[in-house]
């Protein structure tokens, strides 16, 4: 094969004015890409940019309306992901693709023998998968059943298996967005490896951070155009942050206030799981007046029982929970509500909102029994329009009014409407939990100016965050979860993300080099 | 040629599609009635004739559709919650139980107060029917498809028991029947020497008030909230397990109502053919209604004219009666279809 003109490393895959409509919306428009071996590109680009379309085109999912894709020199038939196998493209998806119930092995080498063979040849199988696994430093077992394994060695079972396919073009679609901080600088080790080997790399991502760890090249896309591309070393993130938006945004800055009363105090809370290792193990938290407490840690190490246990589904099985010093013993939301907790759910689709009905049934749905929105029984429902409609002119909704049927919102604008149902009342302590998971930069630093607003209006804000970049952002203080117990609060300013990273995996030893007169003390 | 989904169906759309719906089922079913070798133009215009054609086709029109609206507001009702009632036709048994028991006698009260404590009755015995499946479903997660199914059984084995035991009519010359009601509990007629009766001002009265409820008050908020995601409901404090419970005594006392007035304004006493599976049309009533209020008075009226008018057709030519049950059941299947295709557009390429 002939190398381009251009010289550098051999091009090995072009796409060519790819455009994808779906319906009214023009998801791809007019793409032009190329890739070269040994190279790792960045495709970053908010939510809906139309990233993950491209791939889907890339891969065979899809069927573009227009333009060409090329890999190592050679035409790809459009809309099939054999043809892409074969041409050596591997993809791994954000949601795995891997049956739980069969072995490392038999998950990689599935689908690649013939079906009219009588027996597989497992040794040659497992021959090769561990040859790949020891030049590529992928760690696995290959006879541990996958449901066994952590996502960080799921992720590597499915590169595995992109690469036991002969995939020379590796894609990722968001691939940190299940790992730890040491789980994603593995990854981004690994990448480098597959690169030094000559394959090439496309990851999809909409974290700014990540595109300066492991891309050489990174590409921005805009409302399914591609807006620039740029040697990594050559661009910052401002400049990438202001691409990606279309506007220049600026993070949070939260202003020094020094921390009043507490309003939301754990001591000695415990919750009880039914089986095994409680859910919340003894914690204590305090939360104060203009305060930010952030809460990291992996998902799955607590932080949905607390957040339910804020928001009234729970009552602790054992210890205290107090709002403004007074006990609440008894799981009610209602009770929660009227005590002045404005609670943003984990899960705006499920939990948030119900998605049937109107915008303005959803946001009286906390308070419908408040005489201004309902009398005797009967609804008010003029009332509660008009309410609608000045909380969607405050908090920027964008829906066509009222009586828009909520699942038609956008991600951003569900969010918003979460906050303006429950931040409207002036509430005393917010629980965020993920407030800004699944949006895009704009929605980010919107919901993240609210919630400063409301820390120096006089909220004390407990931020549950899987984005450590958020939580050392917003947090005054921060804990980290880990199996159902959290760390003493340590001063955002005294904590770095490798420590985070460190007592999310469970080594609170780093505790000492972070907080030596406490711990000395205990 | 691909399918897509809608993102917000018109009003027109939702109207249409029962319609739709009904004329795909009559297409369907005219394969059935050319088979049996009868014109089939002929045969559905005396159907239609049967069902709406004279004075007395329309009055047993509307006396067949009365059980069947209030069946079908049970149905509609529980579903919308989620609630999934099979069971209205043992909660319609249990209200005309009821019926008999407290309107046979064992109060001496005048027509005006005596009526309303025997309809209440009715639907306290409905309700109740359903309470349990309902507790059973909210405390322990059990299936009520399969318990309120199964509770049908068990509930005409009851009225069988009883019927040939404690409630046998001495009059009723060894027929398997309870002693009539008396004459104060019995539903006026609402035209003279016809047999519909005042359940049908009860039904339609309840229709309307059921949508006012809906749309207009908190218990209709939270009962639309429950149904559609329980879920966030609980979170933002909605009292999840009351609502259901609320509605599980609404819906079965809907069914048992229909049986109180079935036994109060048409029969008399009580049979073990006092219903002819309204319970289970029912739900094919509410299905074709889309769960509204108002829409299960025009799905039952349909319903009701294709079993009367395929009464009179089948004495007319020979198609027999039986094409009503296919007829119907063929609505129900297009009408799901319908649904379906109603939240899609066809889209080229």
């Amino acid at each position: 094969m002939s190398s381009p003109v251009t010289g550098g490393p051999e091009v090995v895959l072009r796409l060519a004015g790819i455009s994808k409509r779906f319906g009214p919306l023009l998801a791809n428009d007019n793409i032009s890409l190329t890739l070269r071996a040994g190279e790792v590109l960045a495709l970053l680009g908010e939510n809906g940019a139309g990233k993950t379309t491209l791939m889907n085109i890339l891969f065979g999912h899809y069927v573009a309306d227009e333009g060409t894709i090329e890999a190592f020199g050679r035409p790809l038939p459009p809309g099939s992901p054999r043809a892409a196998l074969e041409a050596g493209i591997g993809m791994v998806h954000q949601h795995f693709t891997l049956a739980d119930n069969l072995s490392v092995l038999d998950n990689i080498a599935v689908g690649t023998e013939s079906l009219w063979r009588w027996r597989s040849d497992r040794g040659a199988a497992r021959r090769r998968l561990l040859d790949l696994s020891q030049r590529f430093g992928l760690e696995v077992r290959p006879d541990a059943p996958v449901g066994d394994l952590s996502v960080g060695e799921r992720q590597r079972v499915e590169i595995l298996k992109a690469l036991y396919r002969d995939a020379r073009i590796l894609i990722l679609d968001e691939p940190t967005a299940v790992l730890t901080p040491q789980e994603s600088a593995g990854l981004f080790e690994t990448l480098r490896r597959l690169t030094a080997d000559g394959l090439a790399v496309v990851f999809i991502s909409h974290k700014m951070n990540e595109v300066f760890a492991a891309s050489d090249t990174v590409a921005v896309l805009r409302a399914g155009k591609l807006v620039a591309t740029h040697a990594t070393a050559s661009t910052d993130r401002a400049k990438l942050a202001e691409l990606m938006v279309g506007r220049s945004v600026k993070p949070p800055a939260p202003a020094p206030l020094s921390p009043g009363e507490p309003v939301l105090e754990l001591a000695g809370v415990t919750v009880a799981s039914g089986h095994g290792r409680p859910l919340l193990d003894g914690v204590d938290l305090t939360v104060r007046r203009h305060q930010v407490v952030g809460i990291a840690g992996v998902s799955g190490n607590g932080q949905t029982a607390l957040a339910e246990l804020v928001s009234g589904l729970i009552r602790p099985d054992a210890g205290k929970l107090s709002l403004k010093g007074s006990v609440v013993g008894h799981g009610d939301p209602a009770d929660m509500v009227r005590r002045g907790v404005a609670r943003i759910p984990e899960d705006r689709h499920s939990a948030g909102l119900v998605g049937a009905m109107a915008v303005w049934e959803n946001l009286i749905a906390e308070r419908y029994h408040d005489s201004s929105f309902s009398r005797f029984g009967v609804l008010r429902r003029g009332a509660a329009r008009a309410y609608a409609r000045e909380v969607i002119e405050e908090f920027d909704v964008r829906c066509p009014g009222p009586d828009a049927r909520t699942q038609l919102l956008s991600g951003g604008n569900m969010q918003k409407l979460i906050l303006g149902r429950t931040l409207a009342h002036g509430p005393d302590l917010i629980l965020a939990s993920q407030p800004t998971r699944g949006l895009d930069i704009g929605a980010v630093s919107y919901v993240h100016s609210r919630l400063l607003d409301a820390r120096a209006a006089g909220a004390g804000v407990l931020l549950i965050s899987e984005d450590l970049d958020e939580i050392l952002a917003l947090a005054d203080c921060v804990t980290v979860a880990y199996h159902g117990r959290l760390t003493p609060l340590l001063p955002h300013d005294r904590v770095s993300v490798s420590q985070l990273g460190l007592l999310m995996a469970g080594h609170w030893d780093v505790l000492r080099d972070i907080l030596p007169e406490t711990i000395d003390a205990a | 040629m691909r399918l897509e989904p809608r993102t917000d169906t018109p009003l027109a759309l939702r109207l249409l599609a029962p319609v739709g719906a009904v004329v795909a089922a009559l297409a369907l079913c005219a394969l059935l009635v050319a088979w049996t070798g009868a014109p089939v133009l002929r045969a559905y215009g005396l159907l239609f004739e049967g069902a709406v054609g004279s004075r007395f086709a329309l009055t047993e029109t509307l006396t067949r559709a009365t059980p069947l609206i209030l069946t079908g507001l049970a149905a509609a009702v529980a579903f919308r919650a989620k609630l999934w009632n099979i069971g209205a036709e043992g909660q319609l048994y249990m209200g005309a139980l009821a019926a008999v028991v407290v309107g046979g006698g064992m109060l001496d009260l005048p027509a005006w107060a005596l009526i309303p404590v025997v309809m209440i009755a009715g639907m306290a015995a409905g309700g109740v029917t359903l309470l349990g499946p309902a507790v059973l479903k909210v405390r322990f997660g059990v299936d009520e498809v399969v318990t309120t199914l199964l509770l049908n059984f068990v509930v005409l084995l009851l009225v069988s028991l009883l019927l040939e035991g404690a409630l046998k009519d001495p009059m009723g010359m060894g027929w398997p029947q309870s002693a009539p009601v008396v004459e104060a509990a019995e539903l006026p007629k609402l035209v003279a020497r016809t047999r519909l009766h005042a359940g049908l001002a009860i039904a339609l009265g309840l229709s309307v008030l059921l949508w006012l409820v809906d749309t207009r008050t908190i218990w209709g908020y939270e009962n639309r909230a429950v149904g559609a995601n329980p879920r966030a409901a609980a979170f933002a404090g909605m009292p999840v397990t009351r609502v259901m419970l609320r509605t599980a005594l609404l819906s079965g006392g809907l069914a048992g109502l229909a049986g109180a007035a079935e036994v109060c304004g048409l029969k008399g006493y009580l049979t073990l053919d006092l219903s002819p599976g309204f319970g289970y049309s029912g739900i094919v009533v509410a299905m074709l209604a889309q769960l509204h209020p108002i829409g299960v008075v025009g799905a039952a009226l349909f319903i009701a004219g294709i079993f009367v008018g395929a009464d009179a057709m089948s004495r007319a030519m020979p198609v027999p009666n039986y094409i009503a049950d296919v007829l119907v059941a063929t609505s129900l299947l297009c009408m799901l279809v319908a649904g379906l295709l109603a939240r899609y557009r066809l889209r080229r390429g």
